[in-house]
């Protein structure tokens, strides 16, 4: 009886103690920081999509006066909606950034007509017109990166066979591969993407599957557009062929084999957007841009990577930082032997046509449906 | 001597009558409370000594969990939303559990039932929304039933494991969504989330007024009431239970059993159907991948943990919810990874299967002494 009315006072001593402490941490949290929300549909350390954010945060959490907190593994139902207010109404947070595309519409678009004061930054680039002024939506042309990635394969390759592991055949998709496949043929004209389609974001069995099949078939330079690219890579170090990697450098996962790999560097852009607040500037709706614009950037060429690969990626990176250099420019043509861009037309980083891409071009093998 | 031990012994069993005809008359409902209970205490007090081994105080666990899932008006809401999809999913395996049958693919007739109800709002765009909405349910609730109707039916006739097919044609399920929405039923302008044309605004059903819970809990409240009283108040409940407890038997008694494993398959379909079109109609406005969120198997879940009894799957949706939404303050406030609300889940799931055994065996429950 005596034991059961202690522990329950001091229960309750503890949890007064805990919420006046919570409170205090509140009041003081509104009086000196900004509290910044993350909200991440995976785990934030899978060595890719969710990592890249990660990391970004992270360079958040290193500046004065900000708070940072995250939440993990949030679906793209109303679960996220739940969780930005959660974040809204316990953490104080008043800049919330939902990383994931399929949190757009409708959850991030209700949350910001809901919460017009506060500011919700989407990664995906879907903000239009119609959309509320507090939300907005960044992404960058991944594109670029892997074009590079790709003359870099395409001189690693001794078969002349590459392989690209890809989620879903959508526009950023085939994007990046057709990038990657042009980027290969400056470095060796004969060079093959052979593309397996795994049909979902994180299908660790089915990536597993579809590297070893690739190298069965003599590929042995692999890259991959899933979530996590860990799978590919460490898979394709086993079976002693070599990576490009994607999302965030996975070196680590396998330092002999990484040859190069393409990777967000949200870890500059999050902090610039922060200073553009703080600044009283206003962040546009809608921001793009590629390794210019520094929202994407290469990895450190790894030991495999011939002093010959190393210059003419060099040159192509440099090219693209200055603006001065189109992936996609015409003749070019599809693995069916339609033109898809006509000889002449150059179709720049911002043209409206490559979001609509629904073409492998000619040098990848594989089918969009 | 021999008084000595008599005399207290006789006071006992001579102690008030009313009591223990108390305790004979209500024993197995308190048993109903206090043993889930007590499981539910227990599976608290490893999960605190599991965080304590990671560093964080189980204080803080104890009142995050409680502020995050019912510790204000909005954590409430929150964890009523959560907890609205689970009630129909839970009764898509609580039903056949009746029969004696293990069914756990809720999540295909929830996904079947989304596509179904956006198929015909698509269709009947023109009408009254309130023609839509209803017709919106009546296909998500044939569309679900049907697809575990086929399990019932594999069951019946070919003596197919209803667990596994069940579970089998979840895949199957997600694979038909996917091929329709990349497919015939997707909006072009969905590039990068394939996705279907939305449903219109004007057909949202909306929240219950009041309140930022949508619609879908008053359903699940409403068909658990209804589960409820046909399983213990009617003579098809009945006869679902002899089935249930003896299959040779009760067709020795004449009951067609055949036609009860269809008929509670179907509804039992019909349920997690409506969930799915609940989830199209109150949140997504179409469908799309999103729609694979797992409340399906979160259903099977809670349906255990009410040991398959209908009105107990609403405290247990509830209590579920309430962790799921408390796992995000977790996330944030003692930098839990997501992972630690799975093992709470897993422990409490143990704990309660374990407690099974008690039932009838608490001496002082049956007014003995």
């Amino acid at each position: 009886m005596d034991f059961g009315r202690i522990s329950r006072r001091h229960l309750l001593q503890a949890s007064a103690a805990l919420s006046l402490g919570s409170a205090l941490g509140v009041r003081s949290a509104a009086a000196a920081d900004t509290t910044i929300g993350f909200i991440y549909v995976g785990s934030r350390d899978d060595y890719g999509y969710n990592q890249a954010h990660a990391q970004g945060a992270a360079a958040l959490k290193k500046l004065p006066g900000l708070k940072v907190v995250e939440e993990e593994k949030v679906p793209e139902t109303d679960a996220v909606e739940k969780t930005m207010e959660s974040m809204i109404n316990l953490d104080g947070a008043t800049l919330i950034f939902p990383t994931s595309f399929g949190y757009y519409s409708p959850h991030v678009i209700k949350m910001a007509n809901k919460y017009p004061k506060l500011r919700f930054q989407h990664c995906g680039g879907l903000w239009t017109d119609k959309d509320p002024k507090n939300a907005g939506s960044y992404f960058g042309y991944i594109d670029e990166a892997q074009h590079v990635s790709g003359i870099v394969a395409g001189y690693s390759t001794k078969s002349g066979k590459l392989g690209f592991v890809a989620a879903k055949p959508i526009p950023q998709v085939l994007r990046n591969i057709n990038a990657f496949t042009l980027g290969a043929k400056l470095a060796n004209p004969k060079a093959t993407t052979q593309v397996i389609f795994t049909g979902d974001w994180s299908m660790p069995v089915k990536e597993a599957e579809a590297t070893n099949s690739l190298i069965d078939q003599g590929v042995d330079v692999l890259t991959c557009h899933v979530d996590g690219p860990k799978t590919v890579v460490e898979n394709a170090a086993r079976r002693g062929a070599l990576v490009c990697g994607y999302h965030v450098n996975q070196s680590p996962l396998a330092p002999k084999a990484y040859l190069t790999g393409a990777e967000w560097n949200w870890e500059a852009l999050y902090p610039k957007f922060v200073k553009m607040m703080a600044a009283g500037e206003a962040i546009p709706n809608f921001y793009r841009g590629g390794l210019k614009e520094e929202i994407v950037k290469v990895s450190p060429y790894g030991e495999a990577v011939s002093a010959e690969a190393r210059k003419h990626a060099d040159d192509i990176k440099a090219k693209l930082k200055e603006g001065s250099y189109t992936i996609f420019k015409g003749p070019i043509s599809d693995n069916k032997g339609h033109m898809v861009i006509a000889s002449g037309t150059d179709r720049g980083q911002k043209d409206p046509e490559l979001e609509k891409m629904d073409y492998l071009v000619e040098g990848v093998i594989g089918a969009t449906s | 001597m021999t008084t000595d031990v008599a005399d207290p012994l006789e006071a006992v069993t001579a102690a008030p009558p009313a009591d223990t005809g108390f305790l004979k008359r209500h024993g197995t409902s308190i048993e109903y409370i206090l043993i889930p209970g007590a499981a539910l205490a227990g599976a608290l007090v490893v999960f605190g000594l599991f965080v304590a081994l990671f560093g964080k105080n189980p204080l803080d666990l104890y009142f995050y969990m409680y502020q995050g899932a019912f510790g204000t008006a909005f954590s409430w809401q929150n964890t009523l939303t959560r907890a609205a999809p689970l009630i129909l999913t839970a009764l898509c395996t609580a039903l056949p559990a009746q029969l004696g049958m293990v069914i756990i693919g809720g999540e295909g007739a929830l996904l079947i039932g989304a596509l179904a109800a956006t198929s015909v709002a698509l269709w009947l765009q023109s009408m009254p929304p309130l023609v839509v909405q209803v017709a919106m349910a009546c296909a998500g609730m044939i569309g679900g039933g049907l697809w575990i109707l086929l399990s019932g039916a594999l069951r019946q006739y070919r003596g197919v494991n209803e667990t596994i097919s069940s579970l089998l044609l979840v895949y199957i399920a997600l694979a038909i969504l996917n091929h329709l929405v990349e497919g015939i039923m997707r909006d072009p302008a969905s590039l990068n989330k394939p996705s279907t044309r939305e449903i219109g605004a004007a057909n949202m059903i909306g929240t219950i007024p009041g309140t930022e819970v949508h619609w879908g809990l008053l359903f699940g409240l409403i068909a658990a009431l209804a589960a409820y009283v046909l399983i213990y108040h009617t003579t098809f409940g009945f006869a679902a239970r002899v089935a249930g407890g003896n299959v040779r038997a009760a067709k020795i008694v004449g009951l067609s059993v055949g036609k009860l494993i269809l008929t509670i398959c179907f509804l039992a379909g019909a349920c997690a159907g409506l969930a799915g079109m609940v989830e199209v109609a109150a949140v997504q406005g179409r469908t799309n991948a999103n729609l694979a969120a797992g409340y399906g198997f979160t259903g099977i879940l809670v349906a255990f943990l009410a040991r398959q009894n209908p009105l107990a799957i609403i405290p247990v949706a509830i209590l579920l919810g309430g962790i799921s939404a408390s796992g995000g303050l977790l996330q944030r406030r003692l930098g839990l990874p997501d992972a630690s609300v799975l093992v709470l889940q897993g422990i409490i799931f143990v704990f309660v299967l374990a407690s099974d055994a008690l039932y009838g065996r608490i001496g002082f429950l049956k007014g003995k002494t």
